[in-house]
Order: structure tokens, then sequence, then C-alpha cells
């Protein structure tokens, strides 16, 4: 027998079959019905605003990320929900910046996958939030025919939005805080409300949150933590001081089922240790809760998530694993 | 049967055991040539004790033990010393090694020699035997058995692991030991029980293992309190530490050694050698491989001269198949790939695995996504991402302070990590940097 080219490589030999862009692209299969259920209530404006965010975000990712990096997905799940957190009637041009920023600023200047601190997705829209207050907050109603264009899609880039389609709705977190006015709970479960395009069907959200759960891409703590912490927080204020929103509500409304499944789950920007996924859930839920309840705006996952984003190294630290045999657990 | 444990953590890779689980051993013809490396266990390095031209007979001793963590070598087939020389050695180095022209004609019977009675010696001349047998742990460490057979005074050892997890995928060399031989294993048991004066003994066996689990415990003794305790199926279930827990609950605590906890672990393999000892009188010259996976024609599981070269083993199995890529000793999660096939099967040699292009892992790496699947795995608890990121920047105090010390190279974090970045292979370097800069500061 004559030896063959043998390979040497380093230990272990196996590999368990789950990989980054398998993980990637599954959770991008698994928005679909979420971007169906936006098409569903918004129509084509909605897929325009999805398209155009997504497309920012991978355009950037091209030109200034590493090379083939498009093909591990994550620039496409970016794109995706920064596009489901827009209003229908947003400029489009403002989606292509939001995605372009939040690839760009949010992820590719930090070092690219796996170093940004910051959810990409949210701090585009962040950017968005702070550049176009009111292009952003202008929420056109669902329903209508799918062909309708909401607001003024086709605005030219720094041009003062015409609103052709000026019906427009308050969001229910929006109706409630300014005007006192409660949505009904079935609807809000079942997403016909004003709102982004992807943060209403909250149904949706968490069956598709259920299915990367099952699948094992989705740390259930991360969500479970933060539904508790609202339901809890906002129950007892709803019981000392019921003009507070009561708990149904407040996990039902605004963006809060999208962020909590899709946003805080974020792998790079949420903590690696079990513990440390508790503790960052409940940050999440309590600052939401604060924002809706006692801030100057009506919604508060965002800024709750980017918040908890900034403490994630600190919750890693501090919520190290105790080794085996060993007394205490170290502080890295 | 007693219900199934086990411990925190681990993994579950694919088990691949099916190709040789229930083919019975057989014994190899002997190789033309036998190559003795002197370094084939933990410790000291034996001296030769042979110059070349000697004749050696079958279970004559070639090299002598260098003081007490150390153990002789045994010829393992009648033959004459070619050469005293550097040689390739299956952890990818080169060890001095006696080499044995294996002599055609030879009826290859060992010499008469007198067997003791084990019960009629003192624990003291029962270790003397074993040392003397060149007896090492046969999971693959090879750490001398004797040694663990002598605890320091200090501790009060309880009882004794017989590890037959075997978790590694593929290697099926201690399940059909247990399953074709319980008596020996049983009776190694009993030896040991004696030297150590422990009353009580655990055998851990993986679930997997229905007829060894079965046959072990058809035979297990009556008049000693020995349990055959069948385990969890899980990766690393037959590390020292993880085993300790599933057995007793307790952990041990880190940087201490089992017996600090009043255990003692051999292996399946090692306790038979031990009963082999008292029972032919030979000493450990040959032992059972696992020859296997998708690149070898015809695994099974084998009795191979120690010092048999993997190409001659190959040889007996079918030889590779065409496809084959890399050929492992050990198991695929632990075991080191050869590059050289003139390289001997020792003493630690628990198998051969022949893996194909296709059953190799990918070389692509990502990013670390920050998924936690490796803190997941780790069945010592440890953070194998941070210690990742550390081991990339050469911080290897911060590692040490993180218990890297507490990493055994099991290969979990590499297994789940979908981003396929090399950890444990990092960690290894880590390790031996930390090593070399004691090594350094050391005086002379």
């Amino acid at each position: 027998m004559t030896a063959p080219r043998l390979v040497v490589s380093a230990s272990p030999h196996l590999k368990a079959k789950e990989s980054t862009p398998r993980i990637m692209w599954t959770v991008v299969l698994s928005l679909a019905p979420i971007v169906a259920a936006a098409a569903w209530f918004f129509g084509v404006s909605a897929l325009l605003v999805i398209t155009a965010a997504t497309a920012g975000a991978l355009v950037t990712e091209r030109i200034f990320g590493p090379s083939r990096s498009l093909l591990d997905g994550s620039a496409m799940i970016t794109g995706l929900l920064l596009g489901l957190t827009l209003p229908a009637g947003l400029p489009l041009w403002m989606a292509v910046l939001g995605g372009a920023m939040g690839i760009g600023f949010g992820k590719l200047i930090f070092g690219g996958l796996g170093q940004n601190v910051f959810n990409p997705a949210l701090f585009g829209r962040a950017f968005l939030q702070a550049s176009f207050p009111v292009a952003i907050t202008t929420w056109p109603t669902p329903g209508g025919s799918f062909w309708t264009l909401k607001g003024d899609l086709f605005a030219a880039p720094f041009m003062k939005p015409a609103l052709t389609d000026a019906i427009t709705a308050a969001t229910p977190l929006g109706a409630f805080k300014f005007e006192g006015k409660a949505t009904p709970l079935a609807d809000l479960v079942i997403g016909r409300t004003g709102g982004s395009v992807g943060e209403t069907a909250a149904i949706v959200i968490l069956l598709c949150g259920a299915f990367l759960a099952w699948r094992g891409l989705l740390n259930w703590r991360v969500p479970v933590a933060i539904l508790v912490t609202v339901a809890l927080f906002s129950g007892v204020l709803h019981l000392l001081v019921p003009k507070y929103p009561d708990p149904l509500f407040m996990l039902f409304s605004g963006g809060l089922m999208l962020g909590a499944v899709y946003m805080a789950t974020d792998m790079v920007t949420s903590p690696v240790t079990n513990l440390g996924r508790w503790v960052f859930g409940a940050g999440v839920g309590l600052t939401t809760v604060v924002i809706r309840v006692w801030g100057g705006l009506p919604e508060g996952v965002m800024f709750a998530i980017l918040l908890m984003n900034a403490f994630t190294p600190f919750i890693n630290k501090a919520t190290q694993p105790r080794v085996f045999g060993a007394e205490r657990r170290v502080i890295a | 049967m007693l219900e199934s444990l086990g411990f925190r953590h681990g993994v579950h890779p694919p088990e691949h055991k099916e190709r040789t689980a229930a083919l019975p051993i057989r014994r190899m013809p002997f190789p033309d040539e036998i190559v003795l490396p002197l370094r084939q266990h933990a410790g000291n390095p034996a001296r030769p004790v042979v110059k070349v031209g000697d004749h050696v007979e079958r279970g004559d001793k070639v090299a002598e033990a260098d003081g007490f963590v150390s153990v002789p070598i045994h010829a393992s087939a009648a033959g004459t010393v070619a050469d005293i020389d550097w040689w390739p050695h299956i952890d990818g180095t080169s060890a001095m090694a006696v080499r044995l022209t294996v002599d055609p004609h030879a009826i290859q019977l060992p010499r008469p020699r007198v067997i003791p009675h084990w019960e009629g010696l003192t624990p003291a001349q029962v270790i003397q035997a074993v040392q003397d047998g060149g007896v090492v742990g046969l999971g693959g460490a090879a750490f001398p058995t004797h040694v663990k057979l002598s605890p320091p005074r200090e501790f009060a050892v309880h009882t004794i692991i017989i590890n037959g997890a075997e978790c590694e995928p593929y290697l099926t060399s201690d399940h059909r030991t247990m399953a074709e031989m319980p008596g020996r294993v049983l009776a190694g048991v009993r030896i040991m029980m004696h030297v150590l004066g422990v009353k009580r003994a655990v055998v851990g066996i993986e679930r997997n293992k229905p007829d060894a689990i079965a046959a072990m415990q058809a035979a297990c003794p009556t008049d000693l309190d020995i349990t055959i305790l069948p385990l969890t199926v899980k990766y690393p279930q037959g590390a020292e530490k993880m085993l300790i827990e599933a057995v007793t609950g307790v952990e041990v605590p880190s940087g201490k050694l089992p017996v600090s906890v009043g255990v003692v672990v051999q292996n399946v393999g090692s306790a038979a050698a031990i009963a082999e000892i008292f029972e032919t009188g030979l000493p450990l010259i040959e032992r059972i491989v696992t020859v296997s996976g998708d690149g070898v024609r015809k695994p099974g599981n084998l009795i191979v001269p120690v010092g048999t070269k993997l190409i001659d083993l190959l040889d007996v199995c079918g030889g590779l198949a065409p496809d084959a890529a890399e050929v492992i000793i050990g198991g695929p999660m632990m075991g080191v790939a050869q590059a050289n096939l003139d390289a001997p099967v020792t003493k630690g040699t628990t198998g051969v695995v022949v893996l194909t292009t296709a059953s190799m892992r990918g070389e692509t790496v990502y990013p670390c996504i920050h998924c936690g699947r490796c803190l997941d795995a780790c069945p010592v608890f440890l953070n194998p991402s941070l210690l990742g990121d550390l081991a990339r920047k050469q911080r290897y105090d911060a590692m040490a302070e993180l218990h890297l010390a507490d990493c055994m190279l099991c290969g979990s974090c590499s297994y789940v990590c979908p981003s396929n970045i090399p950890l444990s292979q990092q960690f290894a370097f880590s390790k031996a940097a930390l090593r070399k800069r004691a090594g350094a500061g050391a005086p002379a």
C-alpha cells in the first residue's frame, strides 16, 4: 500500500452542521411571514420601503465590507429588519440612507460582523429618527388598495415630502399617550393598526420567534425576560396608577414584539452568557416601560435595546460562568 | 437498572459506532517490523536495555522504567534489534525508538515465567508488578497505572471508578473488551480494590453499549461492592472530571487531582491489563485498537502488538479507501491527525479513524458572532468565546486568569462553533505558550 496524500488538521475533526451563514439565512427566511404581513396591511408601499432599506444595507456592505461578506447573510438581516421598523410612507431615499448608515456606521466601522456594539438595524433607525423626526413619525393607516402608494415614497432627497396620500393615523402608543385613546386588543394582536410596517403583526412575529427558538437560532431567554419584565412592571404601574396602560396593551403595541424577538436577540450585540441574557432582557423591558410611561416619546423599545447594547460588554464581564470545580465566578 | 447519570453541558456528535460495535475482537498477524518508542507514557521515557543485534523473545524487556513515574517497555514480538534511533511518533514529533525486525519463523511464545498469585502479595508488591508489567492508562493519556494505585498518604480513597464511557465517536475497543471479557476486567477491578484497600467500585458505561452493560452485570461478583452504572450518552462523558461528577455528584476542585475527592479513575482496558499480568504473566505488549471510519475498507476491533506501524495495521484492515483523506489516532474529537503512516501504535492508542474528504470539517472561518454555543458546550464552564478572543490577541496571562488550565482540550467548543473557529487548537497553542514562558522563567 502506498501512502496517500494525507490531510493533517487540528482536532476536533468533526463539526456540528450549524454554520454562521446557515444561521443568518434561516433568520432571513423566518422574516418572510413578517414581510408578508407588512405587505398585507400596508400594501406595495411596505414592500418598497423594505426593499429600499435592504438595498441600502447590501450595497454598503458590498462596497465597504470584506470580500464575499454579503454571502454570510448578516447584511440582509440588517436591511430587512430596518425596513420593517419604518413607516409605510417614508421617502425611499431615507430608507436607503438608513440602511447605509446602519451597515456603514453601525457595523462596518467597528470591524464588520461580530465586532459591532450596537444593533445595526436599530442604529440605522435611530439615525433616521434623529435626522427626519417628522417623516419617520408620519404613520399611514393600514388597509386600502394594495397598490396605493402611501405618503410620499418618491420624494427627492432633502425635499420636503408632499403628503399626497395624507390619510395618517397615530400609532396605538401615540394615540394613548397624546390623546388618551385605547386601541382594541384584537387589532393590536393581529396588527391592523398604524405603525411601522413590520412591527404591528404581533402574533406573526411571535410565531416566527417560536420557530427560531425551536431551531435553536434564538435564545429564548432574551424575549422571555423582556416580555415578562414589561408585563410585570407595567402591571404594577397600572395597578398603582390606573391611568397608565395595562400590561396587555404594553405587550402588543408598538415595536415591542419585533424588538424582543428579532432585535434584542441579535447574538452579536447581546450578552453571551445565559445569566447575562436574563439581565439584558430585564434591562430592555424596564427601560422600555420607563420611556413609554414617563418619557417624551410614545415608543421606547429602540432606545431601550440600544442602551442595553452599550451595557452588553459589562454584563458579559459580570456574568462569567463559574468554572467547574472553582469556588466562585471570575469577573473577567 | 439505575437511572442514567451524566454531567452538565457537553455535546452530541454523531456516534458512528455502528461500524465496529458488533464486530468481535480479532488478532492481527505479526508485522515484519515493530517500532517501540521509548516515550509511550506520561512521565520519563524508558531507558533502553538492549543493543543493536540483540535477540529478544516476545515479552522481553527492551527498555526499563526511568524513575517512579515511568514504565518499562517490552518486545511485542520475537525478533532482532535492528536499530535504536529517532522515529516518527504518533503525536506528530519524533521519539527515540527500539526497532525490531520480527523473526518470521518464531512461534511467538513468551519465555516461561513464574506468575505470582496476587492475593499473596502486599499492595506494594502488586504495585511493583504492575509497573514491571508496563501498564499505563489505556484510555489515551497513557498515565502509568501504578502511580494512580499509589495515592499520597494524605488522601483517603473511597471509590475506584472504572471508565467504560468511551464517549469518542467511532471507538469501540473498550465496548468490545467489556462485552467479550467482562471477567478479566472485573478481575482487574478486584486486584485494584485490594491494592487500594477500597470497598466500593463503580464501572461507568454509556447507555449506548447495552450488551457491554449486560455482560458486565452478569459477570459482576457478589462478594464485592461493584456497581455497573449506565451513563448518559454525551461527549465528553469519559473525561475524568465529568465521569466523577456523573458517578459521585462531586466536582473535582479546579486544579486538583481526582484523588483529592477520594476517587481513583482507571480505564477498562487498564483493568484488563492488570488482570492479564496475574493471569498469563505477560506484560502489556498488545492492546485492542478500533480501526474505523469511511476511509478504511474493512473496519474492526483488533488485538494489535504495540509498535505495529500504522501502515501495517491499515493493510490488515483492507487498506485505505480511494477517498481517504485524514488518518487520526484516537477518536475524531481529540485525536491527532497523522502525517506519516510509519508511526507506530503505542500503548495509549485507542483507535485509528480514517476520515474521507466528505466527513471532514470545512475550512471557511467566519467571525465570532457571540452566539454562546461554546459556553453551553464547555463541560468545565469556561467562556471559550472570550478565551478565543484573548488567544488571538496573544493575551495568555489573561487566559490563565480565566482558568485556561481547566480546559482539557476536549474540542466541544470547536465542534459546535458555527463560525468554524478552531478554538481548542488556539487553546492548545496558548497552553503551550504559557508552558514555554514558565519554563523560560524558571531557574535552570
